[in-house]
């Protein structure tokens, strides 16, 4: 591949890069964007961050010590939605705006004005999440939101004010997913480089329209059942109460159906940032381009259609649970070949092991473990056992934290020289990296144990018997929580200074971005590059 | 690899395998269980084991040179076929083997002579219905200073059950969603308000015993404090205990209804047990309560909530000026007989006369309230009277 040259385009001549708070507030520039999604992302991430080492802290010895139930409650719920809505969604969000156009050498988004206003809705929706969180401690605010994120009525139902809040944050969450959705899938159909067709796209585009798509699919029924949700609470209606007539599991129905394929909205742009990182660090091409995009489909289109394994105890009938069961195994055909098709890439190729790499690594070792225990999850009479222990909370940490949390820490350190064009601290990095893997491992693993032996999920207290294992995972988790400081550092470190990179950053780096200079300029690709 | 090293463990001090089975649906279920750990154990060592190699083997620094037309020969061409299949097969063999087992489990027999007991999750206890022997059981957790170790897997009643008998559990909630669950029985169910689920389990002949679970969806405030505490004794001693609890109901019914005039300090005695047993989850032992969610019921105190808590309360006359006040004993007795419509306030129509009078007694008089008034059997059988009519109206 290459570029004919790197020519400043009209507009950057005529109005030259914006200053002060306009160039964030009104930025219709999708590197500012991409930045201003991945400080948000940052923040949320702490915040998440946070009430996950409360509620370890609270876990770590049997008894009440920290938490009365119901903010425990709270936490447990909340601690989901941060970081899911917050931290994970919105930090790929980031990267794909700033490394979309760049790969596909556009100039910029497609919908560069919509593109600013998904972003300003995505902070609407985190504040209105703040206010749901802060209300119940003023005069006549009532109770918090204790229901966990899955917002089961009738519990949901009995919540003060804060659960309103919390349904307008969702409706203004789902505005901001699908305005981003409509944009990356207009840009990667429509703004690609002459010759750049679609099975020669780089595959974090391809994941990236896969899961913009499913996004579409996924948010209306999701903001349909929270509204449903709202009338049952304000305006008489029975949609979930059975004495009205209407039925509890149609919003489990609702919300799952977009519940889990959000687990591959999580999971599939991280997982194309590996097809980027291994290829790279391997010295030698993606093995099976081609399945490797056919399987992120067929992940998204079974996603779709499997929701209700995650219902196996509400009584559904012989035949649904069996549908379900098969369908939700057969997933495991699609993701063990993207596994694969990464360690095929590794096989035989010449391996360095800097930063992004050993994310990547420890990324195939702990999601192959996170998706086995998926498929033990998977089949219903084992899972009739497992569900709603702590089995379960291991296994989708196991599967969140690698497959989605820790793909974006290996983009970090693999894009943050492009962006900022510093170097960062490799040294650091790696530090950083094994502290995740100890302190991740440390916590999530005894977990396992604890859902075996009976430990329920989201218990604020617990029998003496699980002791050990729950101060284990506390420390684990501490030792996590502790690692992200020196993320911060790392991060803000990287961009006041640092060694200044090559266009290509890495030796093995290929592809459209790594012919830009480090950093870009405010606009690139203004004339399409020629792709060969 | 370290899931093999589980495999060989049952259950070992710290408890990291399911707990024994002791009916054969939860053995079946354990089987599958090691089955499907074992094939993920093999396939995460032989993962682990590719990918170690390719470590230590393909890496830059030992000078290896990287083959760029891997995947251009026929491996390249064809995996995309290959390892489908081979996952396939493992598919199969985990999904072959489940599903016969799943039927089993799933389809509830339809024998005529089960023994069927209906399960009713509240906030936050567990009433069991033995509906064939006419036999009710409130089970709720006890106390960490009577239950010792055992806090939060111990209950004030087990759920009696006789071994060797087929037995169907009809589940349903009667607020929000709990879910029941004792792992050695091996199965879990949702409690959902407006469903009645069905399962079933016989429990093994010499399987006698005390088995404990607790409740597995999240049901709010006190979630965890929902334990289930199975005791499974032989058809003759389960016999026995029914007659045992016949008697028990029929000695309380008539002492209930035998219209007696009761003196203020038994029904403080009465209501002091029944309030702390029924009541305390929520507004606690020193009747403070736990604010925003559930109101104090010591005259003075300070309280504010939202607007569908607060109001009913200053309809009733129980909140003023953001204190509490002791509002008239017979919008006290409405409140406790039939809820607070919209809040967590729950009816307690299934208490017996004797038992509500009690609970009102203590309440107006504990906690400082010292009132004096004492409500007997009579007035809530009045209340119970004014309700029927106007629901017949």
């Amino acid at each position: 591949m290459s570029i004919a040259t790197i020519a400043p385009g009209h507009e950057s001549e005529h109005r030259g890069t914006p200053q002060g708070w306009r160039r964030w507030l009104f930025s219709t520039n999708h590197k500012d964007i991409g930045t201003l999604y991945l400080v948000v992302s940052l923040i949320m991430l702490f915040l998440g961050g946070a009430m996950s080492m409360l509620i370890r802290a609270e876990l770590f010895m049997p008894g009440i010590q920290l938490l009365e139930p119901d903010f425990f409650n709270n936490l447990v719920t909340n601690h989901a939605l941060i970081l899911v809505f917050g931290a994970v969604m919105p930090a790929a969000a980031g990267m794909g705006n700033w490394m979309i156009p760049m790969m596909i050498g556009a100039p910029d988004m497609a919908l560069p004005r919509m593109n600013n206003m998904s972003f300003w809705f995505l902070v609407a929706a985190a504040v209105m999440l703040v206010v749901s969180m802060t209300v119940p401690f003023l005069p006549g605010g009532g109770t918090m939101v204790n229901t966990g994120w899955t917002l089961y009525p009738p519990l949901s139902v009995q919540v003060g004010m804060s659960m309103d809040f919390l349904i307008f944050t969702v409706h203004l969450l789902g505005i901001s997913s699908i305005l981003a959705s409509i944009n990356i899938i207009v840009t990667i159909l429509n703004c690609r480089a002459p010759g750049m067709t679609l099975m020669k796209m780089p595959i974090f585009c391809w994941s990236w329209l896969i899961t913009a798509f499913l996004l579409i699919l996924i948010m209306p029924p999701f903001a349909g059942g929270v509204t449903m949700l709202l009338f049952d609470r304000h305006f008489g209606t029975s949609f979930f109460n059975a004495a009205g007539g209407g039925d509890p599991v149609l919003f489990q129905h609702l919300f799952w159906f977009f519940g889990h394929p959000e687990v591959y909205v999580l999971l599939l742009p991280s997982m194309g940032i590996l097809a980027h990182i291994i290829p790279t660090f391997s010295r030698k091409p993606l093995f099976g381009y081609h399945s490797t995009v056919g399987a992120m489909v067929a992940v998204g289109a079974m996603g779709m259609l499997v929701w209700a394994h995650h219902q196996y105890t509400i009584g559904m009938s012989l035949a649904a649970v069996t549908y379900f069961m098969i369908a939700t195994i057969l997933i495991s055909i699609p993701v063990g070949l993207m596994v694969f098709n990464y360690i095929a890439t590794m096989w035989r190729g010449a391996m360095t092991f800097e930063t992004p790499m050993l994310f990547a690594v420890g990324i195939i070792l702990m999601f192959s473990f996170g998706g086995l225990t998926g498929v033990m999850l998977a089949t219903v009479p084992g899972d009739i056992q497992y569900h709603d222990s702590y089995f379960v909370v291991a296994h989708f940490h196991y599967a969140l934290i690698a497959g989605a949390l820790l793909g974006l820490y290996a983009g970090t350190f693999f894009w943050l020289p492009k962006w900022t064009g510093h170097m960062y601290d490799e040294k650091l990095g790696k530090i950083f990296f094994w502290m995740v893997i100890i302190g991740h491992n440390l916590t999530f693993f005894p977990q396992h144990f604890l859902g075996l032996a009976g430990m329920p999920r989201r218990v604020v207290d617990y029998n003496v018997m699980f002791t050990e294992f729950n101060m284990i995972s506390s420390i684990g988790a501490f030792i996590f929580g502790a690692s992200h400081l020196l993320f911060l550092y790392i991060i803000v470190k990287t961009v006041r200074g640092g060694a200044k990179p090559s266009e290509k950053v890495w030796e093995g780096a290929s592809g459209l971005e790594w012919t830009l200079p480090s950093p870009p300029p405010f606009h690139t690709f203004t004339t399409p590059p020629a792709i060969k | 690899m370290m899931l093999l090293g589980l495999a060989g463990f049952t259950q070992a001090e710290y408890g990291i395998n399911f707990p024994e089975p002791v009916t054969p649906s939860a053995r079946d279920i354990y089987h599958i269980h090691m089955l499907t750990m074992t094939i993920a154990a093999v396939l995460l060592v032989i993962v682990f084991g590719i990918v170690s190699y390719s470590l230590y083997t393909h890496r830059k620094s030992r000078g290896y040179v990287p083959d760029q037309n891997m995947h251009k020969g026929w491996f390249g061409r064809w995996s995309w076929v290959v390892i489908p299949v081979l996952v396939l097969g493992v598919d199969m063999t985990i999904a072959g083997s489940a599903e016969k087992v799943l039927e089993r489990l799933w389809l509830v027999p339809k024998d005529k002579d089960m023994m069927e007991v209906k399960v009713t999750g509240h906030q936050w206890w567990w009433e069991y219905e033995y509906l064939d022997q006419e036999v009710k059981v409130e089970s709720r957790f006890v106390p960490q200073e009577k239950a010792g170790d055992l806090y939060l897997l111990e209950v004030d009643n087990p759920l009696v059950l006789p071994t060797n008998t087929k037995i169907r559990f009809l589940h349903t909630s009667a607020d929000v969603n709990h879910s029941f669950w004792v792992p050695q029985l091996g199965f879990k169910k949702d409690a959902i308000a407006g469903y009645i689920t069905e399962t079933w389990a016989v429990i093994d002949k010499d399987k006698e015993g005390v088995y404990r679970g607790q409740c597995a969806e999240l049901c709010g405030t006190w979630h965890a404090r929902m334990p289930i505490v199975v005791q499974a004794v032989s058809p003759e001693k389960f016999t026995a205990w029914v007659a045992e609890q016949k008697t028990r109901i029929a000695a309380a019914a008539a002492e209930a209804s035998s219209g007696k005039v009761w003196s203020k300090d038994d029904l403080m005695e009465k209501g002091r047990n029944l309030y702390n047993k029924n009541c305390a989850a929520c507004h606690q032992l020193d009747g403070k309560g736990l604010p925003p969610a559930f109101p104090p019921l010591v005259a003075g105190a300070a309280f504010s909530a939202a607007e569908n808590m607060s109001k009913p309360l200053e309809e009733r006359g129980f909140l003023k000026d953001g204190k509490i006040v002791l509002g008239p004993v017979p919008k006290h007795v409405d409140i406790v007989l039939n809820g607070i419509p919209g809040t967590t306030m729950q009816a307690w129509k299934q208490l017996d006369n004797l038992e509500i009078a009690a609970i009102v007694t203590y309440e107006r008089n504990a906690f400082n309230n010292n009132t004096g008034d004492v409500v007997q059997f009579a007035d809530i059988e009045k209340a119970r009277g004014a309700n029927a009519a106007a629901a017949a109206r």
